[in-house]
């Protein structure tokens, strides 16, 4: 039996969403990930399903655990009721867990995305915040929203929302004392575990790569090579 | 065609919506985005309709997105959904609206969970009560505040100032909706119309005039992909699964497209922008691109909203294209004013994408 496997099952996602795979390929042909990266979730469940140690270690070590936009197309297709979705959660989970995610280019980016949708939610109960939505970071928004950057406070009053202010509304500035009751849950369930095991990773990772932990933020957010893609 | 069957088949996909009193939550990417449209679906529901729409200063994310980008373990978001319940519990709520799809899907998948494995939920509730001093409970329904929105279609049509028909020709305008993934995709049975035949945008087109687009790429993702939008180097991704649905709906002709998602119109919107600065290419007749609305927009020029109350000078992608078609008259020169007139400039102007 693989220890591997065992520590998969303990998700409860992989419980709900893996009963038995007969290898159709359907959750590939819906797959948006599947026509854009060179990936195949119909394998990924059936490496799963056969239990294999070696095979399961080195999909958590991976490129491909990390290709899925987490849409869930695959779910409504699968016509036993398997959800290859949740099967790459729990995998992605463990592959945290266990420091694997490291291994990988798309997996480090794991940092990047734990510093500030985390950091968000403990300082201020979004994890979306729009002052650190910043337009040189995001060009795509477009020349709209570095007008909107740029007068953030009164497009807001514009509109009728409450950024940082009292009281409900629209970006409200969420009371110490919920922001602290989350704290307590991310310390509480394992949040707090994995942030610090990621950051802990990424540290020595940057070391390895004789890189500071700056530099090492700004090389996995911006790198990507083209051996991920299909075409 | 045997008319009774079918509505007993039509039926099966249909979903209960209670008529008042909820317990309202934001979504953290529409709030900070599409501001107007909650404030929007706030005034609509409680000034307009006069239903009892509650909400706290105490909630919080749902962890959603941090979740779906795998930062966050299964059981933090479970525990932080919980804290939102009991909130509405301890309001003395038991319907529960929220405004976000992602939250809506979270929402599903947990009480799913907590029904098939009661003692993680027992485990839940004990860690809520330790982290947060607060009594577990869960919601009597959970709806989307597009949900809502639709089951008031035709009180709002008949609130109608402007409808979503041509003024020049007298045709309906076509109408592409886009239904965010995590709606029903998942879980069917939580959705009006399941996930094959999802009404809860084309129930609100065909009640305020429009007709609905039906183009091959109807249903797939707009590509937001949390990592895969959140991590700058996987961009590619979501650019591409945009332009799949532009390419694919682009000989229909549509006059908008409507959305229920918080990333879908951000995506369908802004990418657009960038296909045209890339590419050169521009959807839409007249070098504009195709206006992208959430419901909440959506509604509020029907009922006869200023445009720029309800936060469309934000959007990259311009609207006035499809402003004149309804008939609708706008001030151009206050398009980005701030309150009380107050002059903030005006954005760059794209070097393709008219504006």
């Amino acid at each position: 039996m693989s220890k591997l496997y065992d520590l998969l099952m303990q998700d409860y996602r992989i419980r709900e969403g893996l009963n038995a795979c007969i290898n159709c390929g359907t959750c590939t042909a819906i797959c948006p990930a599947a026509e854009f990266y060179r990936y195949d979730p119909r394998q990924i469940v059936n490496i799963v399903q056969s239990q294999d140690e070696a095979a399961i270690e080195e999909l958590l070590k991976s490129e491909t655990i990390w290709y899925c936009g987490e849409c869930m197309s695959c779910v409504t297709r699968c016509p036993r009721k398997n959800a290859p979705g949740l099967i790459i959660m729990a995998l992605r989970s463990l592959s945290i867990d266990l420091g694997y995610f490291i291994e990988s280019e798309k997996g480090r980016q794991q940092y990047v995305l734990c510093k500030d949708l985390c950091g968000n939610i403990l300082d201020y109960g979004y994890c979306v915040y729009p002052r650190n939505f910043d337009s040189a970071g995001h060009p795509e928004a477009g020349p709209v929203w570095a007008w909107e950057e740029k007068h953030l406070d009164e497009v807001f009053e514009r509109l009728g929302g409450n950024l940082d202010g009292d009281g409900p509304g629209a970006c409200r500035r969420i009371p110490q004392e919920d922001l602290d009751q989350i704290q307590r849950i991310f310390d509480e369930t394992g949040g707090t575990a994995r942030l610090e095991t990621v950051r802990k990773a990424a540290e020595k990772k940057a070391a390895e790569l004789g890189l500071s932990v700056e530099e090492f933020a700004e090389k996995v957010n911006t790198t990507c090579s083209p051996f991920h893609f299909n075409h | 065609m045997i008319y009774e069957g079918k509505q007993r088949i039509w039926s099966d996909y249909q979903k209960e919506i209670p008529d008042d009193h909820y317990f309202y939550v934001r979504s953290c990417i529409r709030q900070a985005f599409f501001t107007g449209s909650e404030v929007a679906f706030l005034d609509i529901t409680r000034n307009r309709l006069g239903k009892d729409i509650f909400e706290s200063e105490h909630h919080t994310t749902c962890g959603g997105i941090a979740y779906h980008s795998d930062t966050i373990p299964h059981e933090t978001v479970m525990t932080i959904v919980a804290r939102q319940f009991a909130l509405m519990h301890k309001y003395g709520y038991e319907n529960y609206v929220c405004s976000c799809i992602t939250s809506f899907g979270v929402y599903a998948e947990t009480l799913e969970t907590w029904r098939e494995f009661p003692e993680l939920q027992a485990k839940i509730a004990e860690i809520l009560m330790k982290t947060c001093r607060l009594e577990f409970a869960k919601p009597k329904y959970i709806v989307h505040a597009s949900d809502l929105i639709f089951k008031f279609r035709y009180q709002i049509a008949a609130r109608a100032v402007h409808k979503l028909v041509n003024v020049r020709t007298g045709k309906p305008l076509k109408v592409v909706e886009h239904i965010g993934c995590h709606y029903s995709k998942m879980f069917p049975s939580k959705g009006v119309g399941g996930a094959e035949y999802p009404y809860v945008l084309a129930g609100m087109v065909e009640a305020w005039g429009g007709e609905v687009v039906d183009y091959p790429e109807r249903r797939h993702c707009c590509g937001f992909g949390f990592r895969q939008y959140f991590v700058q180097a996987n961009r590619g991704y979501s650019l591409s699964n945009t332009h799949k649905k532009f390419e694919s709906m682009e000989p229909y002709h549509p006059d908008c497209i409507v959305t229920n998602c918080p990333g879908c119109p951000y995506f369908l919107d802004r990418w657009q922008y960038v296909i045209a600065e890339q590419t050169g290419k521009t959807y839409g007749g007249d070098g504009r691109g195709i206006p992208v609305l959430t419901y909440e927009e959506m509604a509020g020029l029907v009922m006869g909203y200023d445009p720029w109350d309800l936060g469309l000078q934000t959007h990259q992608t311009p609207v006035e294209s499809l402003l004149d078609k309804m008939g609708i008259v706008y001030d151009e020169k206050s398009k980005y004013l701030g309150k009380g007139g107050k002059d903030l400039g005006q954005p760059a102007h794209p070097s393709c994408l008219k504006i």
